[in-house]
C-alpha cells in the first residue's frame, strides 16, 4: 500500500467517519462487503481520503489473509490514518472504522439472539429460524458458485473452477483439515499452474 | 449474567465452552485459520470438531446471523456466544474473531508493499481463492443433509434452496430481496406444518 496521499483530519471529520460508518453498519444486512459501493464514493470519490488503489488493495488484502472479510474495514481506517500523517492516527482509523462497523448491527444482533433464546419453543420462532434453513443453504451454496466464478474469463481459466470443484468434493466427502486444501490451492497457484 | 442459560434443546447431551476464555481461544484459532472466508471454518470447528452444536443448531442460528445487520459470520459468533454465557459470552467470541486477526492483518498488509508484484505471490493467492470458493459451497452441501430432517417435505425444501441459488447465483439478484421472497415463503410454509 503506497502512502503516496497527504490529507489532514479535523475532529470534525473522525466524528463524521463514525457517523458514517454506525449508518454503514445498520445498512449492512448481508454482510460488510455488501456496502463497499457507499464505502468508496465516501472515501475516494467525496472526500480523497484514500486513493483507488488503496481501496481496492485494502479489500484484496484482507481476503487474502486470515480472519472475517470484515476486516477490510480496519485496513481502510488504518490506511486512512496513514495518509494523515501518523502511526497514531492509524491506530485511531482503526477503531473509528471497526467500532463504527460492529456497534450498531452487534446491539442488534445481541438484543435478536437473546430474544429468540428466551422465546425459543415460541411457534413464530421455530417457524422463522427452520424456514429459514432451505433459503440459508442456498445462499452458501451460491457464495461459492459466484465466488468461484466472479470477474472471470472461463476460456482461459478452467483450471481454478477445476480446483474450486475439487475442494468442494474432498472437503465435502473427507475430515481433512481444511489448511491442507488451502495450502495444495497456494502450492498449485505459486508453481504458475492457474 | 453468573447463571449461563440452559443448554440448547436435543436428546444427546453436547459438550459445550468451559468458559469465556474457552470461547474466545476457540474462535482465535477459528478466525486465524478461515482464509478467504471463516464460515467453513466455524461449521467444521462447532460442529464437526468440537461438537458444541448439532448441524440444525448451526443452521438456525446462522439463519438470525444473515438475516441481521452486520458480518455474518461475526454476527454469527455473537450468536453462539451469547447462547452459552450471554452478553459476556458474546462479547468473548466477538473479541477472539476480531482482536487477533486484525493484528495480523496490519502486518500483512505492512509486509504487502515488497511482494504485490511478484507472480507467485499472485498465483497462490488465486489458487487460495478457487480453495475457498469450493468450501463455502461444500459447507452448503453438507448442511444440506439437514433438510431431511426439516418439518416440510423434501422436494418442498430442495426447491426454496434451488431458487435461491438460480435467483443470487445466477440472476445475481439483489440479497434482501430473494431473503423476504425464498426465506418469507419458507417461514409461511413452515408455520403451519408446526404444531402450535
Amino acid at each position: 500500500m503506497s502512502g503516496d496521499l497527504h490529507i489532514v483530519l479535523t475532529w470534525h471529520d473522525w466524528i463524521d467517519l463514525f457517523a458514517h460508518y454506525m449508518v454503514l453498519s445498520l445498512m449492512s444486512v448481508g454482510g460488510a462487503i455488501a456496502t463497499t459501493g457507499e464505502m468508496h464514493r465516501y472515501l475516494v470519490e467525496q472526500h480523497g481520503w484514500l486513493t483507488q488503489q488503496q481501496f481496492t488493495d485494502a479489500i484484496a488484502i484482507a481476503q487474502a489473509a486470515p480472519g472475517p472479510n470484515v476486516l477490510f474495514v480496519a485496513l481502510i481506517g488504518w490506511t486512512v490514518g496513514l495518509n494523515a500523517g501518523s502511526y497514531l492516527a492509524a491506530v485511531l482509523g482503526v477503531i473509528v472504522t471497526m467500532v463504527g462497523i460492529m456497534l450498531p448491527s452487534s446491539v442488534i444482533v445481541l438484543l435478536a439472539a437473546s430474544w429468540g433464546q428466551r422465546n425459543r419453543e415460541l411457534r413464530a420462532v421455530r417457524a422463522f429460524k427452520q424456514g429459514m434453513a432451505p433459503l440459508v443453504i442456498g445462499m452458501l451454496i451460491s457464495t461459492g458458485i459466484v465466488l468461484g466464478g466472479a470477474n472471470r474469463d472461463p476460456a482461459n481459466e478452467w483450471p481454478l473452477y477445476i480446483v474450486s470443484v475439487l475442494a468442494a468434493v474432498i472437503l465435502w466427502r473427507t475430515r481433512i483439515h481444511l489448511l491442507w486444501l488451502l495450502g495444495a490451492g497456494a502450492l498449485v497457484g505459486a508453481l504458475g499452474w492457474l | 449474567m453468573t447463571q449461563p442459560p440452559a443448554p440448547p434443546p436435543g436428546s444427546v447431551p453436547h459438550p459445550r465452552p468451559r468458559s469465556r476464555r474457552d470461547l474466545f481461544v476457540a474462535f482465535t484459532l477459528l478466525a486465524l485459520q478461515g482464509f478467504g472466508g471463516v464460515l467453513p471454518v466455524v461449521q467444521r470447528e462447532m460442529v464437526e470438531r468440537r461438537r458444541w452444536m448439532t448441524q440444525e443448531d448451526f443452521v438456525e442460528e446462522w439463519a438470525v446471523a444473515q438475516t441481521m445487520p452486520g458480518p455474518n459470520v461475526v454476527n454469527l459468533s455473537i450468536v453462539i456466544g451469547n447462547r452459552y454465557f450471554g452478553v459476556s459470552g458474546a462479547l468473548a467470541a466477538l473479541a477472539g474473531m476480531l482482536l487477533v486477526p486484525s493484528l495480523v492483518v496490519l502486518a500483512l498488509a505492512t509486509v504487502y508493499a515488497q511482494f504485490s508484484d511478484n507472480p507467485r505471490v499472485a498465483g497462490a493467492l488465486r489458487g487460495m481463492g478457487a480453495v475457498t470458493a469450493g468450501m463455502i459451497a461444500a459447507t452448503g452441501i453438507k448442511l444440506a443433509a439437514t433438510l431431511t430432517r426439516h418439518p416440510l417435505p423434501l422436494p418442498v425444501t430442495a426447491t426454496l434452496a434451488g431458487l435461491a441459488i438460480v435467483a443470487l447465483a445466477a440472476l445475481r439478484l439483489p440479497m434482501p430481496g430473494v431473503l423476504a421472497v425464498v426465506g418469507g415463503i419458507g417461514c409461511v410454509l413452515t408455520w403451519r406444518r408446526l404444531t402450535p
